[in-house]
């Protein structure tokens, strides 16, 4: 019904167990989207409790700085801080119109676990979200926030206790628990119908940027630039531009350094690809095809695989990956704080940064979200 | 190589077993010479088949004890050549079914994969994290060595799907007992899911997950199963005491006699 595969990427490489389960939620999804009043209902709170439409800011010191107009999408400004609630609002609606009132997620830095706490807070929906334990020590504050919000956070203790073992904890409680439990991923991955899922959820963002960005510079922009991680706002952003004439540019992490291991830039590096988490998409990986461990300073950037889309847009050639090292983002976030009092997240600031090193003409950027829950890491870098 | 499999399952009831017993062993898990003597014991132990897994960085499908095994495995070094060799120590005498994630076996490619499985006296794989769906490939690269491709089979699985995965089945079905991870349970309900798998399929039935005690191996057996594979209770055993797991197993076979 929804594609399943974007060229050779994709798929869904699950346990047959939830492969039922895949197929429901892609019913329900299809359904969904024909059905008026849902998308009613997810517009209107979209608008009054997220805060939708998110301004278009044109950046006049930056652009001053860089030499050419650059344009921000603030994400930042919605409900939460960042463009995860736009995801977790619509698959929680989903949720409870498929009568699950049990909803599990994973987050990394922990943006995606508020957003899923939240949209199960608003919708009173049970919210489990599981969490390195590394991770819930390094962003304790969002650890907090969750749990105010009323969902319990299950530490993950296996491997290097981040995103990734997070995401296979949450595969591993839906595989148990899929009777009555929905899987909120925070990301254009995972198995079908999930990388559609979350792109259409996330496609606001650049359907909303592609005209408010023709109302301000009366036309396109030259170059779309987002940070990826997953590749959850790029694909959202890019969505609205594929078939105009516009550079379409997703920034990965390059972490200490591409030529280390200490990187999060599995599209940049084209190395084979692989299955990660139920799709087969750019990943790191070893020569025996063991997953390796990702590295960057922005937690949200701090994984091993991809949105298998993302993998696709590479080889067609329809959009290009580069890769921005921990230190040139630091640089960046301190730019845009110093210079438009806007404190962006860690992620966003991949972005910037390859902004500033790249000159051009009319620049269209997501600011995926705010800096706020990055203060700690950032102060003890600076 | 696939219909070892299915004489193995013969030759558990002529010798009169009510179900054969498949063990399940990581391999390299203490360490890569310790698993091969788990192996031997397994066999001494009156293993009818061998379940053997191939470790793997991020294994979905297990809970925490065979997950940490396979952590410990790839974390003393153990690589594919060496659950292979593991695999040709006992070959010889009980057919034994290579448990492998599907990205090892991407990085390596179908054909190449299957080659090495064919040098070692592999009889059969199974691929937890590959439905029918993605299959094809695995499917002929397989098939056209003689090598079982082993569905598995779930109890979220409908009727219709059980059907049409039973009927492309070669050597056994591999019936998950319960929705969820590996690992050891209390109560279980076995007779459900494998009257239902039985009725999809003409090769044997086996039955796995949960599988922790002698009074399970038996239940699953007066449920109608072929075939009971017990996983991590053995390989907690490997873990506590692997001088006494072919007693172990020797345990759960009595119970099926």
């Amino acid at each position: 019904m929804i594609e399943h595969r974007f060229g050779p990427y994709g798929g869904q490489y699950v346990p047959e167990t939830l492969m039922p389960a895949l197929a429901e939620l892609e019913q329900a999804w299809v359904a969904a989207a024909a059905d008026s009043e849902f998308r009613r209902r997810l517009e209107s709170l979209l608008n009054t409790y997220v805060g939708r439409p998110s301004p278009l800011y044109l950046a006049e010191r930056l652009s001053a700085r860089v030499g050419h107009d650059v344009y921000l999408k603030r994400e930042d400004l919605n409900h939460t801080g960042a463009h995860k609630i736009n995801n977790a609002l619509g698959q929680a609606l989903l949720a409870q119109r498929m009568g699950k009132r049990r909803i599990i997620a994973e987050t990394g830095a922990g943006q995606h676990g508020v957003a899923t706490a939240t949209a199960c807070a608003l919708l009173d929906l049970e919210c489990v979200v599981y969490m390195g334990s590394e991770d819930m020590r390094r962003q304790e504050p969002n650890v907090k926030r969750m749990q105010l919000l009323g969902a319990q956070v299950a530490p993950v203790d296996a491997g290097a206790r981040t995103l990734k073992e997070a995401v296979s904890a949450a595969i591993r409680d839906w595989v148990t628990n899929v009777a009555d439990t929905h899987y909120i991923i925070g990301s254009c991955v995972g198995p079908a119908p999930y990388p559609v899922l979350v792109r259409e959820l996330q496609r606001v963002i650049g359907d909303e940027a592609r005209t408010q960005v023709r109302t301000a510079a009366g036309r396109l922009p030259d170059r779309v630039i987002a940070c990826v991680g997953g590749g959850s706002n790029a694909i959202g952003m890019f969505s609205a531009f594929v078939d105009d004439d516009v550079e379409l540019i997703g920034v990965e992490a390059a972490g200490e350094g591409l030529e280390t291991t200490r990187h999060g830039a599995s599209l940049t590096t084209a190395g084979p690809g692989g299955v990660l988490h139920g799709s087969y998409s750019a990943i790191m990986q070893d020569e025996d095809g063991q997953i390796l461990e990702a590295h960057s300073i922005s937690a949200g950037l701090d994984y091993p695989g991809v949105g298998p889309e993302h993998a696709h847009l590479r080889d067609s050639g329809r959009a290009r990956y580069v890769a921005v090292s921990d230190a040139d983002a630091l640089a960046a976030f301190k730019t845009l704080a110093r210079l438009e009092g806007i404190i962006p997240a860690l992620e966003s600031s991949h972005a910037l940064a390859w902004v500033e090193a790249n000159p051009g003409n009319l620049d269209l950027v997501c600011l995926s979200g705010r800096g706020d829950k990055d203060l700690a890491e950032v102060l003890e870098q600076l | 190589m696939s219909e070892r499999i299915f004489e193995a399952f013969e030759r558990a009831r002529a010798d009169g077993r009510r179900a054969a017993l498949m063990p399940y062993m990581m391999a390299g898990y203490p360490s890569v010479e310790a698993s091969r003597e788990v192996a031997r014991q397994y066999v001494s132990g009156g293993a009818d088949l061998i379940e053997l897994g191939v470790p793997f960085s991020d294994p979905l499908a297990d809970g925490p004890v065979i997950h940490a095994a396979a952590t410990e495995a790839l974390a003393n070094g153990t690589r594919l050549a060496d659950a292979l060799a593991v695999a040709a120590e006992v070959a010889s005498e009980v057919p034994v079914i290579l448990m492998c994630y599907v990205n090892p076996i991407l990085a390596r490619g179908y054909q190449r994969f299957a080659d090495q499985l064919v040098g070692a006296g592999v009889a059969g794989v199974i691929i937890p994290d590959l439905p029918q769906e993605e299959a094809a490939e695995a499917l002929a690269a397989f098939e056209s060595r003689g090598l079982a491709l082993v569905p598995l089979l779930a109890p979220t699985t409908p009727d219709a799907r059980m059907a049409e995965i039973g009927a492309r089945a070669r050597g056994f079905v591999y019936t998950v007992s319960v929705a969820g991870t590996t690992g050891e349970r209390g109560e279980l309900d076995l007779a459900p899911v494998i009257s239902r798998a039985r009725k999809a399929t003409r090769v044997p039935v086996a039955i796995g997950f949960g599988i922790s005690t002698p009074e399970h191996t038996a239940a699953a057996a007066d449920a109608g199963a072929d075939g009971v594979i017990v996983g991590t209770r053995f390989v907690r055993a490997v873990g506590e005491d692997p001088a006494g797991v072919g007693k172990l197993v020797r345990a759960f076979g009595d119970a099926l006699g």
